[in-house]
């Protein structure tokens, strides 16, 4: 990939900046369509840097109890691939700098179709894809036509990708390297973030790509000591959990459940400045 | 007859290194467990070619699992359905009732061998849970089963058994609470214990290797088979017939006759209330291609390819997704995938039980009720082989139930 894709632009002002990435997960359509595009757009005036945007996955087997009842409220709630896009285009429509990447699993893009698939996110706004069930052993699946587009294909690396193995993990990768802190689930466990910044620093001998840390990330002290050795942080649960907090009992979103969400991403945001 | 002159190569030698069989199968799972499958799949290897390991396994199906298990003439059913000759591969005379058995009991040898300290496996009827958990008690290794909440409540027998050979059951409540979800869960379990946990996956399906391993533990069945029909009969069989959830039993009956063309193979999916309505566990017949659990395969999906519950009166074949082998070789036409709705399945358990004294379980009773059909539309000289691939004890209150019967 040659082109400079908003992710590269970003980090490289952070660069300039002297400090790290604040990057935050929601679900798309959690609890509701509406709801959650107001989330969205609140997102960079609140402190994200990078914002990523769950596809919602009946199966998602990566993810701890946070992020799949957050699933659940968006599917529940009709969200579908064709209204993340959608979502997504409303977002530009107001956002033209903050990179966004989809999160999610391999079914529903493949269901849409792959090609069709990264050329409609290329073209609503979309910079980047995380797909957690696609390995690079399956690149030619999704990576490759992610990269004709010009997506940044961002791939995980864990604690048991080892020296011997990274190389592949790295090799298609662009955009920024996802460091998962811990083996396990998201928003379970907490990270020891001294292990954590020893195998950001490891893999950091072997690309120059900014790598952003997740996995158990919850408060601005986290995400302050995440990167004074890390490009960037990445904060899930803990935002869904806030939209989880400020429902009714009936599941309805409660009068000022975008605001408090808003109000909990300055605080993490704390964490980056100064 | 199916075709399949135009295929020049044998049909066994699937997969390929990366684990496809066809556009079917691979390994789509999330990078934490990829080390840990690239490492399961050389220690396969390994074992394969390792005499050792296939003299303890051989030792222990016939000594702990009690095989072969016979093949049996079925005079009585035979002469009332009045065509094929009908034979039974009476696999739920295995110790613990099903086939579940073979697969469990390679596994955990595998998992001794890559010195793994703890076992999880998923279930839904609880029949692979309660072979996991017996190997498991057998070789002395901590066992985690991921049930549905809901199979907990169907299966409450089979929950306690596996208690009393010393398992921990942990109910899963996430999605809907069924077999789907329970292995959603123990991949979860597995991924947050990679060092020491091995997870025996009961079907042949997941990323590769398992659908491999677990058809290669499973062909025992048909190889047995083989060898007891010429004994029996002097020639191979005309026909197989075995039910499908996962395909575990019928991919360990159909694969050593893959490359026999001329005989005739049936895998009977659970068509539930029906094939027009959304209640059926029918993934190749009412499916389309997707990626679950580590494999690409036919699932029931909707339209924005969120997976859809599967219905089945049998809790082992109410699963959304197949294995991967059964999809590539339904493509190729080489195995006929057919359908018993619950009804048809109950007709069959009351007539093995009926014309044979056999209480079958509900998967093979899909099989049965196929065979129903199919067996009266043959020759006399027609050699058709069901595996009967698990006892009914489990099922006589669901069954009850269904009859309208108080026990």
């Amino acid at each position: 990939m040659t082109l400079k894709t908003r992710i590269d632009a970003r980090f490289e002002q952070l660069k300039t900046e002297n400090r790290g990435a604040l990057i935050t997960f929601v679900t798309a359509g959690d609890p509701t369509y509406d709801v959650s595009l107001e989330i969205l757009k609140s997102l960079p005036e609140a402190g994200a840097d990078i914002i990523e945007l769950g596809m919602p996955f009946s199966d998602p087997m990566a993810d701890g109890p946070a992020i799949q009842l957050a699933s659940e409220r968006a599917l529940a709630n009709g969200q579908n691939m064709i209204k993340t896009l959608e979502m997504v285009r409303e977002f530009r429509k107001t956002e033209p700098d903050t990179p966004l990447v989809l999160m999610g699993y391999f079914n529903p893009i493949y269901h849409y179709g792959a090609e069709k698939f990264v050329s409609d996110a290329k073209e609503a706004g979309v910079d980047g894809l995380i797909v957690v069930d696609v390995p690079p052993e399956a690149d030619e699946e999704l990576c490759i036509p992610a990269m004709k587009v010009g997506l940044n294909f961002i791939r995980l690396a864990t604690p048991t990708t080892d020296d011997k193995r990274l190389p592949m993990v790295l090799q298609n990768t662009s955009g920024f390297l996802y460091y998962v802190s811990v083996t396990g689930i998201t928003g379970v466990n907490a990270p020891d973030i001294s292990d954590v910044l020893k195998n950001v620093a490891r893999i950091q001998g072997q690309t120059d790509l900014p790598i952003a840390v997740g996995f158990g990330v919850k408060s601005a002290e986290q995400v302050r000591e995440i990167t004074a050795g890390a490009a960037g942080a990445v904060v899930g649960s803990a935002i869904v959990r806030e939209i989880e907090a400020n429902l009714n009992e009936d599941g309805s979103p409660q009068e000022g459940l975008a605001m408090r969400v808003k109000a909990l991403i300055s605080e993490l945001a704390q964490g980056v400045r100064a | 007859m199916t075709q399949v002159d135009n295929i020049a190569n044998s049909l066994m030698n699937g997969p390929d290194d990366k684990g496809h069989f066809g556009l079917f199968g691979g390994r789509f799972v999330a990078e934490t467990l990829m080390p840990l499958i690239l490492d399961l799949e050389k220690s396969y290897d390994e074992a394969k070619a390792d005499p050792e390991f296939q003299k303890e396994l051989d030792y222990l199906l016939k000594y702990y699992a009690g095989r072969p298990s016979v093949l049996y003439h079925a005079e009585r059913l035979t002469e009332h359905l009045g065509g094929a000759k009908i034979y039974f591969k009476r696999d739920e005379l295995n110790h613990t009732g099903s086939h579940k058995i073979n697969n469990c009991l390679g596994q955990i040898l595998l998992a001794k061998r890559m010195g793994k300290t703890r076992i999880i496996a998923e279930t839904g009827a609880g029949q692979h849970g309660v072979a996991v958990a017996t190997v498991a008690a057998r070789f002395n290794l901590p066992c985690t089963v991921f049930m549905g909440a809901m199979d907990v409540e169907r299966q409450s027998p089979n929950v306690f058994r596996m208690k009393m050979l010393g398992a921990e059951i942990r109910p899963v409540t996430a999605g809907r609470g069924t077999l789907k979800d329970a292995m959603n869960e123990a991949l979860r379990d597995w991924v947050t214990n990679v060092d020491d946990t091995f997870y025996i996956i009961g079907t042949a399906a997941g990323p590769h290797p398992y659908p491999q391993l677990v058809r290669d533990f499973q062909s025992v069945i048909g190889r047995e088979v083989r060898e007891q029909m010429m004994e029996a009969e002097g020639r191979l069989p005309d026909s197989l017939v075995a039910c499908i959830g996962g395909g575990s039993n019928a991919i360990g009956l159909f694969h050593p006759f893959l490359d026999d063309k001329d005989i005739d193979i049936y895998g009977v999916e659970a068509a539930g209330r029906g094939l027009d309505g959304p209640d059926h566990a029918a993934s190749l017949n009412g499916g389309q291609p997707g990626v679950l659990h580590g494999n690409r395969t036919y699932l029931l999906q909707d339209d924005d390819g969120q997976i859809l519950e599967g219905h089945s009166i049998s809790a082992g074949l109410d699963y959304p997704g197949i294995g991967p082998e059964h999809s590539w070789l339904k493509d190729i036409g080489r195995v006929n995938y057919v359908s018993a709705t619950d009804k048809e399945a109950l007709d069959g358990f009351q007539m093995c039980s009926k014309y044979e004294g056999i209480i079958p379980a509900l998967e093979p009773s899909h099989a049965l009720g196929f065979v129903k059909k199919l067996a009266p539309t043959l020759p006399k000289d027609h050699l058709l082989v069901m595996n009967l691939c698990g006892r009914g004890d489990k099922d006589v209150f669901a069954v009850a139930e269904h009859l309208g019967m108080n026990i």
